[in-house]
């Protein structure tokens, strides 16, 4: 695990000079180097612990049945977004507003491509714990990218 | 079974995580034939990775122009 991570970071810094993304994913990735992000995942406190295990942040969307409140909409042209170089601005903007942690659970898995299994263990969680995060960034970032994007008319 | 709504948003999310049991891609399916909320939910989740990627590559090519 330890080879694959490092194969990360000095991935990482290969693509030396990338723009915004690239300059945050240093920010989070390399200079906090994979100990740090390990001692705080320990260290955190208990509440944050106890919220980790569930996704219960995100219960005000449903009813008591576990349906939807409101039932999502349909993007509009989501496709026509990736050519808009606003709507890359929204959503690196969106990815900021995440909580660092579940922030940088999320890029481990989808800008690097980490293996889920390869982030929970380098960082010392759980499978479920990390699926709850992954699950938690992707909610969280649906529901800005629809305030801040898909939702203006 | 029948999964609610915020059930399936999870698997929807592990389902890109890991490789979900036979029988959680068949509740998946059936959830989603019937539910218009979470059939968008299922393309949006899809669509932030494609996004993500996107991010990734505009900023590497900004870069070596
Ligand atoms: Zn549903």
């Amino acid at each position: 695990m330890q080879d694959a991570l490092l194969a990360a970071l000095s991935a990482e810094s290969s693509f030396a000079g990338r723009s915004n993304l690239r300059t945050w994913l240093t920010g989070i990735l390399k200079h906090k180097i994979v100990d740090t992000i390990r001692r705080q995942v320990r260290d955190r406190p208990a509440a944050e612990q106890e919220s980790g295990g569930d996704d219960g942040d995100f219960d005000a969307l449903f009813d008591q049945r576990g349906h939807w409140e409101e039932a999502p909409d349909a993007w509009q042209q989501p496709e026509g977004s990736l050519q808009q170089k606003q709507f890359l601005a929204a959503l690196e903007a969106c990815l900021r507003d995440l909580p660092e942690r579940t922030a940088r659970v999320f890029m481990m898995r989808e800008h690097l491509g980490l293996e889920t299994s390869e982030i929970c263990k380098e960082l010392g969680v759980t499978a479920t714990h990390c699926w709850v995060m992954l699950h938690r960034a992707r909610m969280a970032l649906r529901l800005c990218l629809e305030e801040n994007w898909f939702g203006k008319t | 079974m029948m999964l609610s709504c915020k059930e399936t948003s999870r698997l929807l999310s592990q389902g890109q995580d890991r490789e979900l049991a036979f029988g959680e891609r068949v509740a998946l399916r059936v959830h989603l034939a019937i539910c218009n909320g979470c059939r968008n939910v299922s393309a949006q989740f899809q669509f932030l990775r494609a996004a993500v990627i996107k991010l990734s590559d505009d900023g590497s090519k900004e870069n070596s122009a």
